[in-house]
């Protein structure tokens, strides 16, 4: 447990240091980006499904599944789009 | 074990990921590396977990395609927020039910507070999310809402939620769970509810940030480290993109954080009726026309009315004309920081002329002409002038002193955050009323006339 915890206290070092000097322009697609980010939930959503027991169980990770999946997609799709935009207008 | 460096491999990617996207240069190099990333994971999971139903987990994941692809593809770029706020909504809802489905018979104790948490935030992210797309899509309003005993409602949906927390930690109750994710919900919709428009894209990030949290959480509970990494890579980069954000609207944090404790309903100001000038297209046109110099401040009714690229022919005419035109870009105009960026470069403006406040405001004196067209909230002097406002400390253009202001509106409806603004009757203002690319077509018209 303390393995896990140490994971979580360093990268949350990380989180905060890779977006410190983000100008105003990228905020918007970085947040969209990060969103995509968290969906990685779809693999917990898969590994508990794939493991699950009754009818319940199922439902509910499958539920998951779909969720996640929306997330994880329409996430990394929408914040290419935005970026798309900027081609060709770099400094 | 070579699952696990799968996943390390893709928590690699989505750390230069944001990496990426905090660099104009690399932004969408790195997007791409995110999205390899994850597929490099749920291929992992998929080999490594779908033991059984893995043609059920297939079906439902292209679903989730088919509904999401189209989805993002076709949203117009003005509904930019909304959509990212409903795809961060959706995330910390899997994130609940994945802790709502792995809870069968208790386990150890920091496994159930593991729970305990995904399932309160995750849900409460959900809720809170559908209640800022509500917002930003304008099926509700988008003025601070305060319930009357809101408060008093608001403390005790966060005693209730602690108070059942607690009860699942000590009993490992299902049926409690299930209560505390109804509670979860309620929390959501009561920590969004007293945002006012103005407020509501650094919810949205605040938001975002809470599902990594929650996502992180649920990392404890299936004993995953992948999760756990790019969870709290988003929870803790979604903390400081949301401070940012704050700071780069003036905006106190506390205001968004404890609205649902502090919120004071707005006095509404008595409707009495007081004049404004409105112009012709062609008084306008001679206003412009013969300006040395004219700042352009584009607001979200510019994009709502797809006007950017009107907004453009325009410049380039009155440049012609050897006027210098600077486009005055506030750090939230549209609905989100950055958004008018993403409008105008679709609209082939060229980013050296996208100028932001302080670049604008000192020589604001000596600007003949201050083109506001369907911005309202970003050049209101109230923000500047007026303790009591509610958008009072947001950074503003001081468009009020410039020598002329064209104020191009649609109506006299206030603006997103639903306050009447000084500037409109203002002497030195001339309303141009109609939708903004209609009237910006009109004015090249008139101005290639004189």
């Amino acid at each position: 447990m303390i393995d896990l915890l140490t994971i979580f206290v360093l990268a949350a070092f990380v989180g905060f240091e890779v977006v410190s000097k983000v100008s105003t322009i990228l905020h918007t697609p970085l947040m969209s980006g990060a969103n995509a980010i968290h969906g990685v939930i779809l693999v917990g959503a898969i590994l508990i499904t794939g493991a699950a027991e009754g009818a319940v169980q199922l439902v509910l990770g499958l539920l998951a599944v779909f969720l996640a999946t929306v997330n994880v997609v329409g996430g990394f799709v929408v914040t290419d789009r935005m970026l798309e935009m900027f081609k060709g207008h770099k400094r | 074990m070579s699952a696990q460096l799968a996943y390390l491999v893709a928590a690699l990617c989505f750390l230069l990921a944001l990496k990426g996207l905090s660099t104009p240069r690399f932004a969408r190099a790195g997007n791409l590396l995110g999205a390899a990333g994850m597929v490099l994971a749920v291929v992992t999971a998929f080999v490594q977990g779908a033991v059984h139903n893995g043609l059920w987990i297939l079906v439902a994941i292209a679903l989730g395609a088919v509904v999401a692809v189209p989805a993002a593809r076709s949203v117009k770029m003005t509904a930019i927020p909304q959509m990212v706020a409903l795809f961060n909504g959706v995330g910390g809802a899997a994130a609940a039910l994945v802790a709502l489905a792995e809870f069968h018979d208790g386990g150890p104790l920091l496994f159930r507070i593991a729970t305990v948490l995904t399932v309160l935030i995750g849900s409460g992210s959900f809720s809170g999310s559908l209640v800022t797309f509500a917002k930003l899509q304008e099926i509700m309003t988008t003025r601070p809402v305060v319930l009357p005993a809101g408060r008093v409602l608001s403390i005790g949906v966060v005693a209730v939620s602690l108070v059942l927390a607690v009860a699942v930690l000590a009993t490992s109750s299902t049926a409690l769970l299930v209560a505390l994710t109804v509670a979860g919900l309620l929390l959501g919709i009561a920590f969004v509810l007293p945002v006012g428009g103005a407020d509501v894209p650094i919810a949205i990030s605040l938001l975002n940030a809470f599902t990594g949290l929650a996502v992180a959480a649920s990392g404890y509970v299936l004993a995953n480290t992948l999760l756990i990494v790019a969870g709290t890579l988003v929870g803790a980069s979604g903390t400081l993109l949301t401070r940012m954000m704050a700071q780069a609207m003036g905006r106190p944090l506390t205001n968004i954080l404890f609205g649902a404790f502090t919120a004071t309903a707005v006095q509404v100001r008595g409707e009495e009726q007081r004049t404004v000038r409105s112009g012709t297209v062609e008084d306008v046109a001679i206003l412009l026309g013969y300006a040395h110099s004219i700042v352009v401040v584009p607001g979200y009714g510019l994009a709502v009315a797809q006007a950017q690229h009107a907004a453009r022919e325009l410049v380039t005419l009155l440049e012609g004309r050897g006027i210098t035109v600077d486009y005055g870009i506030h750090p939230v105009a549209g609905r989100m920081p950055g958004h008018m960026n993403v409008l105008l470069a679709e609209a082939d403006v060229p980013y050296e002329q996208l100028k932001e406040l302080d670049d604008v405001n000192p020589g604001m004196t000596s600007m003949d002409v201050a083109l506001v067209v369907g911005a309202n909230d970003v050049v209101n002097p109230g923000a500047r002038d007026e303790p009591t406002s509610p958008i009072y400390g947001m950074p503003i253009f001081d468009v009020d002193r410039a020598r002329a202001v064209v104020f191009m509106k649609r109506s006299m409806r206030p603006g997103f955050a639903g306050i009447d603004n000084e500037l409109l009757y203002n002497a030195k203002t001339t309303l141009l009323f109609g939708d903004a690319k209609d009237s910006l077509t009109k004015l090249l018209a008139a101005v290639k006339q004189l």
